[in-house]
């Protein structure tokens, strides 16, 4: 089933996911300054919130310099990728009932797709830039991505046995009795490191690592196209928090507060502890964040996927 | 649907097309992984949706991120483009143009012919997909995971480290003695 009136559907989504993506610029800084006992953005406007229209301002008014030895093509094409990819992937989240772009039988794994998708942007965009720094910081993304994206579907499928469906409305409405956060408590953990790492925030930030590549893969990148990369990476951060919700802790199921409201509480406490993590996580040497996938967390995946399958099997759900 | 089906069909071809007439490799994989979208939304106008999700998630997210990455690692630039041009001759193309005409010609035999319809009554979901999987085709699941072990094992062995001659920590205690 889709929503009654498909553009206001459409539409909504699409202002309410932008405008969250730009307020993060301004929650990321004030909550980073609070947890290092400073005040951060707090002159312009009220709390510093018109912070957010001074950033715009700065990086539209930027010059958008191509490098001449660059791929122009490919420079130009790779950080749309990565805002349409995120974009597309808000088309099958349920925020409350009725509240949804398209009721796809098949939502989790495309957003699945859409975020394995997301990757080309920042392998393009590196490669493309022809500079040793991107190209490397290209490579580290490919790697870590398709690493982490192996348990990232591997530990929701325990979710898809219990709930019994793909589609995530049914996962919602499965958790009616018991959000899936207790059942399936490991799933939720790796979940939310893979998640971490998609986004590619703090620890997981090795393809932009700017200690050791200048910015990485980004680092020829300026004006808007830049920005396209930044606005990727928030609109990452509220779809895995959003994702995290539906699937781990019942969507907009709640007690008397309205359903909207409760997605956006879910929500946004956990963008608030992407944020913390940032403020107090360091960086993994590369080798580390490799084994760490493979040897660690993907085990750990499997193993959870086979208990979760035999308690489904031998309770007979 | 009919009109989604082969807008995307189209694109399928002409991305395939545009593929094997590039000839740098990054840009060659870029137009396959357009090729293999068009395709997953062909699946999907088919009534398949479960096997259109797999194509994005396997073909175009992961194998082909794959084969992006070992072309970044091999950084080739204007030398292979200067071969893949003398490769890529007049001469090259008239064999897989006779193939590709002969295939044409037996595909267009078979829609004036009409054989069956073309869209199934029902869309084949996941359910349906595993069920299949498990049931009738259990033993083509175990053969094809078989070969995948054997490859990984494969892989694990090439990519090996060699443990000949002393190790690193080894060599700095003789250096001090």
């Amino acid at each position: 089933m889709t929503s009654p009136y498909p553009f206001a559907a459409i539409f909504g989504v699409l202002i309410v996911a932008l405008t969250i993506a730009a307020g993060l610029i301004w929650l990321e800084r004030r909550l980073l300054a609070l947890f290092q006992d400073r005040y951060g953005p707090n002159r312009a406007g009220p709390f510093g919130l018109l912070q957010v229209l001074a950033d715009m301002i700065k990086i539209f008014l930027k010059e958008d310099w191509i490098p001449p030895f660059a791929d122009r093509t490919v420079f130009v094409l790779a950080p749309a990728v990565i805002v349409v990819a995120v974009l597309l992937s808000f088309a099958v989240l349920p925020i409350a009932p009725g509240i949804i772009v398209s009721d796809l039988n098949i939502g989790l794994l495309w957003v699945l797709a859409m975020s394995s998708l997301g990757v080309y942007s920042i392998v393009l965009g590196g490669w493309a830039s022809d500079n040793k720094y991107s190209l490397l910081g290209a490579m580290r993304a490919s790697a870590q991505m398709l690493s982490y994206e192996v348990f990232m579907g591997l530990s929701l499928m325990g979710v898809v046995l219990l709930a019994g469906s793909f589609d995530l409305v049914h996962i919602v409405e499965a958790q009616r009795h018991l959000w899936f956060v207790i059942p399936q408590f490991l799933g939720f953990v790796l979940f939310l490191i893979a998640g971490l790492a998609e986004t590619r925030r703090i620890p997981f930030d090795l393809p932009e690592a700017e200690s050791e590549l200048i910015a990485g893969f980004h680092s020829e990148y300026s004006g808007m196209k830049f920005g396209m990369f930044f606005v990727g990476e928030y609109l990452g951060v509220v779809l895995i928090s959003s994702l995290i919700t539906v699937l781990f802790f019942g969507g907009w199921l709640g007690p008397l507060l309205p359903p909207l409201l409760w997605f956006f509480i879910k929500m946004f406490a956990f963008i608030c502890f992407f944020i913390l993590v940032r403020a107090s996580l360091p960086r993994p040497r590369f080798d580390q964040l490799m084994a760490w996938a493979w040897k660690i967390m993907l085990p750990l995946a499997l193993a959870n996927l086979m208990v979760t399958g035999a308690v489904v099997l031998a309770w007979g759900k | 649907m009919h009109v989604v089906f082969y807008i995307s069909a189209a694109i399928a071809v002409a991305a395939t097309l545009l593929m094997l007439r590039q000839l740098n490799a990054v840009h060659a994989l870029i137009y396959l992984v357009i090729s293999l979208l068009a395709v997953a939304v062909v699946f999907y106008t088919l009534g398949a949706p479960f096997a259109a999700a797999l194509e994005v998630i396997i073909y175009a997210g992961a194998i082909m991120v794959l084969f992006v990455f070992v072309v970044m690692l091999l950084n080739l630039g204007q030398a292979a483009i200067r071969f893949e041009r003398k490769l890529l001759g007049k001469g090259s193309w008239i064999c897989p143009a006779v193939l590709a005409a002969i295939l044409i010609a037996e595909l267009t035999w078979l829609l004036i012919e009409g054989v069956g319809p073309m869209y199934p009554p029902m869309t084949i979901g996941p359910v349906e997909v595993g069920a299949a999987l498990f049931g009738p085709y259990m033993i083509g699941v175990e053969l094809a995971s078989m070969l995948l072990l054997a490859g990984l094992v494969g892989a694990y062995h090439i990519g090996r480290r060699e443990r000949s001659g002393p190790e690193p920590a080894d060599v700095s205690e003789e250096a001090h003695k």
